[in-house]
């Protein structure tokens, strides 16, 4: 396992803290001019997503983690777990609700996403930046508004709801933005 | 995305730079100060334990010796002022190993300068008038704040800085959500004044105004001279705006003894954390024997300075090519 000192914390890094692994977001060099310098280093906890920082001696060291991002496709819910699949070596990982967390709402069959693995093991899943989904639910909207104004809220066929201008209607096929929510586009058949 | 080869900093960084340069050479030459130069590479360098120093190799002489870039000019520029050279100031680089963040890169520019016949409130109220005729018409600040390090720690943290009580420091650092502290500090009063003062004081200094910082814990000495009325403390001052530490200055120590007897303590407080060893400047030393004149002086980081007059996130932003790019 390789050792990281401060120095070499930059953002991105993975690094066993308290027995969890994290990501390093930030790392700043705090040096009094004539004193002991420090890294005040802020770092995400991977298992359970929270931000901590967290201050350490320049010089001290943390292990890494065997942290890895893998491209998979996602392939069904037996009730428990989710199915995943690794496309190049059809290897297949399941996941339990705690590692999908909120990406179940925009995991749909076949779709692309990233899986996180810690020592093998599915530590978060990550849906794709965009994805497409269907609308099964939402209120008919009214004719001639092609306004952006208002919006309307309307169900996905992964469940999750969002936000989207009058216009839409259910059945249509629209392209949102994971990372916010937020309806981006119609998608054209 | 900028290609490696350019530089890190805009132009009109650099044209700013110039004029700093230029504003400080008119300010010495008209208070009458010496513009001098000492070498960058030497025999011998600062015993600061916690600074670490490039070295390089001499090949010429009959044995390859190691020569050390220096951390400051501090030990040439007080042998030139035991030599006689009255007051004298320097513009130079200095050179700390390992340091590399938002507010440093291991070679930076350094104004350093000594005033003949100056206390620690002469060269505060110098220090004023420099930053205030560098500032003007960039920046629009109120007038220089002088601060007790006793009063301002205390004011923040509620703590003395001067009596050691642990269980009242980790409740402090508790009451933070900063546990660490306990562990990293243990029981060395120094650490956990470092750590507290970078954390939660410095970054509360200066606000719209430069700060200045004197009264320095004895413990925390360096080269300064210990105060007369008040031996707890020495006569350093450490100047600080919107919580950036922009310098260190010491109504200086004469006493070639005692002076001798900080050098050994710290060598032996960097053989305790195993940092490489350095030896003693003894030629420092010599020249203090022989006598060094009333003084006080301070060093200035020129590079944080120009990162204040822009409004700088980042000192590449005002350094024509930072270490990833040098």
């Amino acid at each position: 396992m390789a050792i990281y000192s401060t120095n070499e914390f930059k953002s991105g890094l993975k690094v066993m803290l308290d027995n969890d692994p994290c990501a390093i977001i930030e790392n700043e060099f705090v040096k009094p001019g004539k004193g002991q310098a420090f890294n005040r280093v802020k770092i995400r906890n991977l298992k359970t997503g929270r931000v901590i920082e967290r201050t350490f001696k320049s010089g001290d060291s943390l292990e890494s983690a065997d942290v890895i991002d893998v491209e998979m496709q996602y392939l069904y819910n037996d009730g428990e777990y989710r199915h995943f699949m690794t496309p190049e070596s059809f290897e297949q990982y399941q996941c339990d609700a705690k590692a999908v967390g909120d990406a179940s709402k925009w995991l749909k069959d076949q779709d692309m996403c990233t899986v996180t693995l810690w020592n093998d093991a599915p530590l978060s899943v990550t849906p794709a930046n965009f994805v497409e989904l269907t609308i099964v639910e939402t209120d008919p909207g009214v004719r001639g508004d092609t306004s952006g104004g208002g919006g309307k809220p309307a169900t996905l066929d992964t469940g999750a709801v969002v936000r989207v201008p009058l216009f839409v209607q259910q059945g249509e096929v629209i392209k949102v933005d994971t990372r916010t929510g937020e309806y981006i586009s119609r998608v054209k058949d | 995305m900028q290609s490696a080869w350019q530089p890190t900093a805009s132009l009109d960084s650099l044209r700013l730079r110039a004029e700093v340069l230029r504003k400080i050479r008119q300010f010495f030459f008209e208070r009458d100060v010496l513009e001098v130069e000492t070498p960058i590479v030497g025999q011998s360098c600062g015993t600061d334990p916690h600074l670490d120093f490039f070295t390089t190799t001499y090949d010429l002489a009959t044995v390859d010796q190691t020569l050390f870039l220096q951390t400051s000019p501090e030990f040439a520029m007080k042998r030139l002022l035991c030599a006689g050279s009255g007051s004298i100031y320097q513009i130079c680089k200095a050179f700390r190993n390992g340091e590399a963040g938002r507010y440093h890169n291991p070679e930076f520019t350094m104004l350093e300068w000594y005033q003949l016949g100056y206390g620690l409130d002469d060269l505060m109220a110098e220090v004023a008038d420099l930053l205030d005729y560098l500032t003007a018409g960039y920046l629009n600040l109120q007038a220089t704040q002088r601060l007790n390090y006793q009063d301002v720690f205390f004011n923040i943290t509620g703590l003395n800085p001067f009596v050691f009580t642990i269980e009242q420091y980790e409740a402090f650092a508790l009451a933070n959500h900063q546990p660490e502290a306990l562990s990293l500090c243990g029981h060395d009063h120094n650490l956990w004044l470092d750590f507290i003062f970078s954390h939660h004081v410095q970054p509360t200094l200066g606000q719209s105004r430069f700060c200045l910082v004197y009264g320095y814990p004895a413990s925390q000495s360096s080269l300064a001279r210990i105060n007369t009325s008040n031996p707890n403390t020495v006569d350093r001052v450490e100047v600080f705006i919107e919580g950036v530490e922009l310098g260190n200055g010491y109504y200086e120590l004469q006493d070639p003894i005692e002076q001798s007897l900080r050098f050994d303590a710290e060598i032996n407080g960097r053989n305790v954390t195993g940092r490489p060893a350095v030896v003693k400047d003894a030629r420092l030393i010599s020249a203090l024997e022989f006598g060094l004149p009333e003084c006080a002086g301070i060093a200035i980081g020129l590079d944080r300075l120009l990162m204040i007059l822009t409004h700088s996130k980042h000192i590449e932003d005002v350094l024509s090519f930072s270490i990833t790019r040098a």
